[in-house]
């Protein structure tokens, strides 16, 4: 049962790395802003949701487990809302998205 | 390094905001691995949290770019007055670290001496966990008096500046449309659940700084960051008809007060000022109370001066805004 | 395992920095702040397992808090000076 526990550890924690590696070369090379955006968005939270539960399932019950959910429920309750006070702000900046019909234009 | 360098060149002021809050950051992520876990957690709610944002305030008021390059040459003679000085500080400074024992030597002075007596003997005397505390509030208490002394004073001297209109309690003259987020619906309710919990957390920290990082100063600057996160998405009005800028600044010298008083109780009950071991009959319980009394002051006293510096700040480049 | 992590980590906050300093809009400059300090959340408490002391975690969640409270901060600050610009203009 234990090695059971230690591979989704480690499959937690590969995904994990492997999710914020991609966001990271997501965001030097997207075109644009919102869809670095979307790069940065996926890092924020499905990565680190990964990453969390394997440290959870690391360090078994007690009081550094239940820390590990509060951060884990305060991210994933602030950085989407983080994300989105961003993109409307880019909004109302007047930065306006690459859209099909210029790509199609060109 | 790099971000050093970046803020020093860089013209557009807010990039250098930025840049000093990753500087900030990146301080603490050193200072964690180095182990120094409670300086850590301060620099990073102060150095990368607060100090943007009040520099943002401050950019708000003055301009957003240095002085453009047709007063550089002016500048230049000063630029060179500022670079010599800057070298000769550093060659002294690394001439003197060369001295210096190796990084974490057990012999080196600052090891010995006074610290051993602190690390030895610290459980017995005073009790707590957090050796940190024990030193910052106990062994050193009278230099913690003067850093919630120095903020006080800072605050004091924010509101000397900028207070005009802030304490008035009539009307606000500012129309609130221009104060708000309140197109940000989705960040206020959001923030409606979170404020409460950051409140509660900012407790914790307080009380529980005796037992893990904690204690006075960080607790402050938590709560501080939940009340300015209200007020910055429900405008200055509404913050100040939470939370009264009178009773701030009252708060904010009763802290300074509570920690003084604590000091003159100990004289008056026959030990030095300062001296906790004889509050009460035990010695040891004698040291958890003025630990715990002090910490309360420092982040009544931290939390108030915040919001604040904060108020007035915020007041002033709405003023500045509505008369535009 | 966990040192990987930790370099992975290392690696995205190295790019975004790249980020920070490159990007043409300012917007992009704040994500890469924002994602900066995510991101060092989750590193010091990685840093926290490494170093086995648990009480790391309470400064990653001070540190997620503040990320969320400065970007906030950052974007008023843009309201402002936007309005500003869109009113001061005749």
């Amino acid at each position: 049962m234990e090695w059971l526990i230690e591979l989704i550890i480690s499959a937690c924690f590969i995904l994990g790395a492997l999710l914020i590696l991609t966001g990271g070369v997501g965001i030097l090379r997207f075109p644009d802003f919102f869809t670095r955006m979307h790069a940065a968005g996926i890092t924020e939270t499905l990565a680190t949701s990964l990453i969390l539960i394997g440290l959870m399932l690391m360090a078994g019950w007690g009081m550094v487990m239940f820390k590990l959910v509060l951060i884990l429920l305060f991210i994933m309750l602030t950085s989407p809302t983080a994300s989105h006070a961003l993109a409307k702000s880019a909004l109302h900046g007047k930065l306006k998205p690459i859209t099909f019909n210029e790509q199609s234009k060109e | 390094m790099v971000t050093a360098i970046a803020i020093a060149r860089v013209s557009d002021l807010f990039a250098a905001v930025m840049l000093s809050g990753i500087y900030g950051l990146l301080s603490a992520s050193f200072f964690v691995a180095l182990d120094a876990v409670d300086v850590a957690f301060t620099e990073a709610a102060v150095g990368a949290g607060i100090f943007p944002i009040l520099m943002l305030m401050v950019l708000g008021v003055t301009g957003r770019y240095e002085k453009i390059a047709a007063e550089r040459k002016k500048a230049r003679v000063k630029n060179v007055a500022v670079l010599m000085a800057m070298l000769v500080t550093g060659g002294l400074l690394i001439a003197g670290m060369l001295d210096m024992p190796a990084f974490g030597d057990p012999d080196a002075p600052a090891q010995q001496h006074v610290n051993i007596r602190y690390i030895e003997q610290s459980p017995e005397e005073i009790g707590i966990p957090n050796m940190v505390t024990s030193v910052l509030a106990s062994y050193r208490g009278y230099d913690t008096l003067g850093e919630v002394l120095v903020i006080f004073t800072a605050a004091m001297g924010v509101l000397a500046l900028f207070s005009s209109q802030l304490f008035s309690t009539g009307k606000p003259s500012i129309k609130s449309e221009k104060n708000d987020m309140h197109e940000h619906n989705v960040l206020r309710i959001v923030s409606k659940i979170l404020i409460p919990l950051i409140l509660l957390f900012a407790f914790y920290v307080q009380f529980h700084g005796e037992y893990g990082p904690g204690g006075g100063f960080q607790a402050g600057v938590i709560f501080a960051a939940g009340i300015i996160l209200y007020t910055m998405l429900y405008g200055l009005d509404k913050a100040r008809q939470v939370i009264k800028p009178v009773v701030l600044r009252v708060l904010c010298a009763f802290g300074v007060f509570i920690y003084g008083c604590t000091g003159v109780v100990s004289m008056l009950s026959g030990g030095n000022f300062l001296d906790y071991s004889v509050l009460a009959s035990d010695a040891i319980v004698g040291q958890h109370l003025g630990i715990l009394v002090i910490e309360l002051g420092v982040g009544i006293t931290i939390a108030a001066g915040m919001i604040l510096i904060f108020f007035a700040f915020s007041h002033q480049a709405a003023t500045q805004l509505g008369e535009e | 395992m966990l040192v990987m992590l930790a370099v992975v980590l290392l690696t995205v906050m190295l790019m975004a920095l790249a980020r920070a300093l490159l990007g043409p809009s300012i917007y992009d400059r704040i994500l890469a702040v924002n994602l900066f300090g995510t991101k060092t959340v989750l590193l010091i408490a990685v840093m926290g397992f490494l170093f086995g002391r648990p009480d790391f975690l309470d400064i990653a969640l001070v540190y997620a808090l503040i990320n969320f409270i400065s970007i906030i901060g950052v974007l008023r600050y843009f309201e402002y000076s936007d309005r500003k610009q869109i009113e001061g203009e005749p």
